[in-house]
């Protein structure tokens, strides 16, 4: 750009990932179709890999910018941006505990003339490993929180690369206790991936949140390595502050799912 | 004063065509895309209904042929068993493509991207490459959307004919994956749709000029920043419903299933919970778009600014709680009834209060009709009309008689293809000089607008009688006691799509040999927003000194 720009906002240079990322999702997608007919799944892994790359490198790019043109309006348009985007994924959970609640309040067999009988499902202790989670989702939101202080405060460097790295390694054990609770409830207490609206909306809204959870720390992971490497002041942190949040929202829909699909889903089947 | 504004309007293009179309980091090209793009799938969809209409123009079926489809009517010695499947691909690619694929995208995306950020005086939108990823993504899902009508599907034949509501359980237990790619269309358009209402808004509350504060924004400026909120916070919740069908239909999920404790009435909430929003996704932009057009061809400022922004706000926020409406006859209790239609009714005010707004503009003023105050006056009427036949189906009791009847399809096109259609044709004329430097031929524009005037009402207004006469919808045959208003409804449709063909010829026209626009504002100095400040076509990249408050406040918005 030749000519003079007398204002702070964000004018950038054509890019082609917008359109390598749309091709992309569309041969994800359509292999996704392929794959769930059995034919062939490797034009889903295809798309899926294409998909990374372009996340990977477009999201670089916005970090490199990071450092050169991101004013105090852009940092302010990226913060809104992001709190939107948790907004609408909100919104998506939304669609989930719909379904639970259907479940939990108006359920089949309570209706005049219905040929359905509930299976005896054995309910899952919602204070054991569930609580367990809880508390390992929460202390790891109090990790990050650590962080977020001293990086603001102008703490130790070190202090916010371990506040970071302890939330990712409690984001990954909440990974695996929420795996081996799916395995133990599939492989030895008789549940099933599907086949009753209970246990359609249990592991549709779990299985989301997992995935958030899984997207959640890599954020975390990348915002480690980035405060490894020196990223991050105490004015200028608008990747950190969106991981943070992010994280606090994969906890707040935890503590939903805690209280509804746990301990109401629980009470709901005895 | 306007080049002030636009610093270094006279610098070459460089940019070569590759680069400017496909990767593009500027609002108004990409809306210049959408636009272009919504006319095309436009046609397509366009298409498919005249093939309907001509199918119903006579009882029997004569086109749609289990032998094969036909472009002439069977002869005398020849079989014709009827292919109800191929109907019901053309009903729903028909829904999909223009609630999806058109309307949003012509609106939302094209007007919105180009003059959203020029009515607030930005030089582009907060994320300009986010910007090219919803656009990308939109014709991403429009292929998807395409390939499911051309894969197989239900009946051992292509396509999915479910109805663009997806209702389970023909959704859920229809052959083949057209249904698959449908579903996957839909979530695209929804991602793209999403994507681009978080750049809106964000632009919108970061982006605004110096000194405009929220109550200074221009209607249509504001209409953009409502409609993107409804979709932010409606289109996650049908991503959700249409996941639960995908769900039920490849893995053994049981959401809508009773036999397995799921409830086929469970989709419907969640999908109306999103489609009564949607309804207003669609004609929000166009309440905005009007509101110039009518100041700007009365040549007042318009009526009651404050209360026309608040009337956007209350119809955005009703819209989430009068979904059921849509459902009166599932056997909701009658409490629920009750509620869901006095909440409807309640939209009749914020409603009113922009219809009489727009009168009170209109009176007294100096009126010209130019071909965007033609269409605009047509929407005002038509749109009214449907408004009122609204009325009447929010009436849990009435609705009885006229559920799935002709008379909803009279309702709902006299609010969408006579209100929002009219509002993208109005904002095509009025906009079409500043965009392409260009000026439409006025006599062919008004003939435009007649024979699509006429040409509509000819098709949907007897279809109120058949509604009342009971005919059901979504069928492809009907009995002999209907035959009448059926051909009236036909010979209407052609006309429209008559229209249509002029349409495209009077673009072409304008393109290619219009007269050249000379002036920055061709129309009068009631068209008072920004883009009148700039040349025409606006140059690559516009406010890159961002515009003084005496550039836009005419102190006459309150």
């Amino acid at each position: 750009m030749a000519h003079a720009k007398n204002h702070d906002y964000h004018i950038l240079p054509p890019s082609i990932w917008p359109l390598i990322g749309a091709i992309a999702g569309f041969v994800m997608l359509f292999g996704a179709v392929l794959w769930m007919q059995g034919i062939t799944p490797f034009m889903f892994l295809a798309g899926f890999a294409g998909v990374l790359y372009v996340m990977f490198c477009w999201w670089a790019e916005t970090i490199r910018e990071s450092d050169t043109d991101q004013t105090p309006v852009v940092a302010i348009g990226l913060r809104y941006g992001f709190i939107l985007f948790i907004m609408s994924e909100v919104m998506f959970f939304a669609a989930w505990f719909w379904a639970f609640f259907k479940w939990a309040l108006f359920p089949m067999d309570g209706f005049a003339g219905t040929e359905y009988a509930a299976p005896h499902i054995h309910a899952v202790d919602p204070f054991h490993l569930p609580l367990i989670n809880t508390l390992i989702l929460l202390l790891s939101g109090c990790a990050v929180t650590w962080a977020h202080h001293e990086l603001v405060h102008n703490g130790e460097r070190k202090n916010i690369v371990a506040g970071l790295i302890i939330a990712v390694g409690l984001g990954v054990a909440f990974t695996a206790f929420q795996a081996y609770e799916y395995w133990e409830l599939l492989a030895h207490e008789g549940w099933e991936f599907g086949g009753d609206l209970y246990f359609s909306s249990f592991f549709m809204a779990t299985g989301f949140h997992g995935a958030h959870v899984i997207i959640g720390t890599i954020f975390l992971f990348i915002c480690y390595m980035r405060a490894r490497g020196g990223a991050f002041t105490a004015e200028k942190h608008v990747g950190f502050e969106a991981a943070a949040w992010y994280w606090h929202f994969v906890d707040v829909v935890w503590l939903f799912l805690f209280f509804a699909v746990y301990i109401w889903g629980n009470g709901a089947l005895h | 004063m306007a080049d002030a504004a636009i610093q270094g309007h006279e610098e070459h293009d460089e940019r070569g065509f590759f680069t400017r179309w496909f990767m593009s980091t500027n609002h108004k090209d990409i809306g210049i895309l959408y636009l272009f793009t919504s006319g095309i799938v436009g046609f397509i969809a366009v298409a498919f209904t005249v093939y309907m209409r001509m199918e119903l123009m006579e009882p029997g079926v004569q086109y749609m042929c289990m032998e094969g489809a036909r472009m002439f009517a069977a002869g005398a010695g020849e079989e014709c068993t009827p292919n109800g499947h191929l109907w019901n691909v053309l009903i729903t690619g028909h829904g999909i493509l223009m609630m999806f694929f058109v309307v949003i995208p012509a609106l939302f995306g094209g007007f919105g991207n180009y003059f959203m950020p020029l009515h607030i005086g930005a030089p582009d939108m907060a994320f300009p490459r986010l910007n090219n990823l919803s656009y990308w993504l939109y014709v991403a899902g429009t292929s998807l959307a395409v390939a499911s009508i051309l894969s197989p599907g239900g009946n051992g034949q292509m396509g999915s004919g479910v109805g663009w509501v997806l209702y389970p359980p023909l959704s859920t237990n229809e052959q083949g994956y057209s249904m698959d790619l449908a579903i996957f269309a839909v979530h695209v358009s929804g991602a793209s749709s999403i994507l681009g209402a978080i750049n809106m808004i964000t632009t919108f509350l970061t982006m605004r000029a110096p000194g405009m504060t929220l109550f200074k924004v221009p209607l249509f400026a504001w209409s953009i920043f409502v409609t993107a909120w409804l979709i932010l916070l409606s289109l996650p919740v049908l991503a959700g419903a249409i996941t639960m069908l995908l769900m039920d239909r490849n893995f053994g999920f049981t959401f809508f299933q009773p036999e397995g404790g799921g409830d086929p009435v469970l989709y419907q909430h969640i999908l109306w919970f999103f489609g009564h929003p949607e309804v207003y996704i669609i004609i929000l932009p166009g309440f905005g778009l009007i509101s110039h057009v009518i100041a700007t061809f009365s040549r007042k400022p318009v009526f009651g600014y404050l209360p026309m922004v608040w009337a956007m706000i209350a119809i955005g926020a009703l819209g989430f709680v009068v979904w059921a409406h849509h459902m009166y006859t599932v056997g909701m209790t009658l409490n629920q009834q009750t509620y869901f239609m006095l909440a409807t009714m309640v939209i009749a005010v914020p409603t009113g209060v922009k219809i009489f707004s727009w009168i009170a503009t209109m009176w007294g003023g100096s009126v010209e009709f130019k071909t965007p105050m033609l269409w605009a006056f047509g929407f005002l009427f038509l749109f009214t009309l449907g408004g009122v036949t609204g009325i009447v189906l929010s009436q849990a009791a009435v609705d009885r008689y006229y559920h799935d009847t002709y008379y909803v399809v009279a309702h709902f096109h006299y609010v969408m293809s006579l209100g929002a259609v009219f509002c993208i044709f109005a904002g095509v004329y009025y906009w079409i000089g500043k965009m392409s430097g260009r000026q439409y031929p006025e006599f062919w524009g008004k003939v435009h607008f007649w024979m699509m005037f006429i040409g509509s009402n000819l098709t949907f207004f007897p279809q109120h009688f058949l509604g009342r006469q009971g005919m059901p919808r979504r069928y492809i045959d009907y009995p002999e006691a209907f035959a009448y208003w059926n051909y009236v409804s036909s010979i209407g449709a052609f006309i429209s799509f008559a229209s249509f063909l002029l349409f495209i010829g009077i673009v072409w026209y304008t393109l290619t040999r219009g007269a050249k626009v000379t002036e920055d504002n061709y129309w009068n100095e009631h068209a008072d927003t920004l883009e009148w400040t700039l040349p025409s076509p606006p140059p690559e990249h516009t406010f890159e000194t961002l515009p003084k408050q005496s550039d836009w406040d005419r102190g006459t918005a309150h």
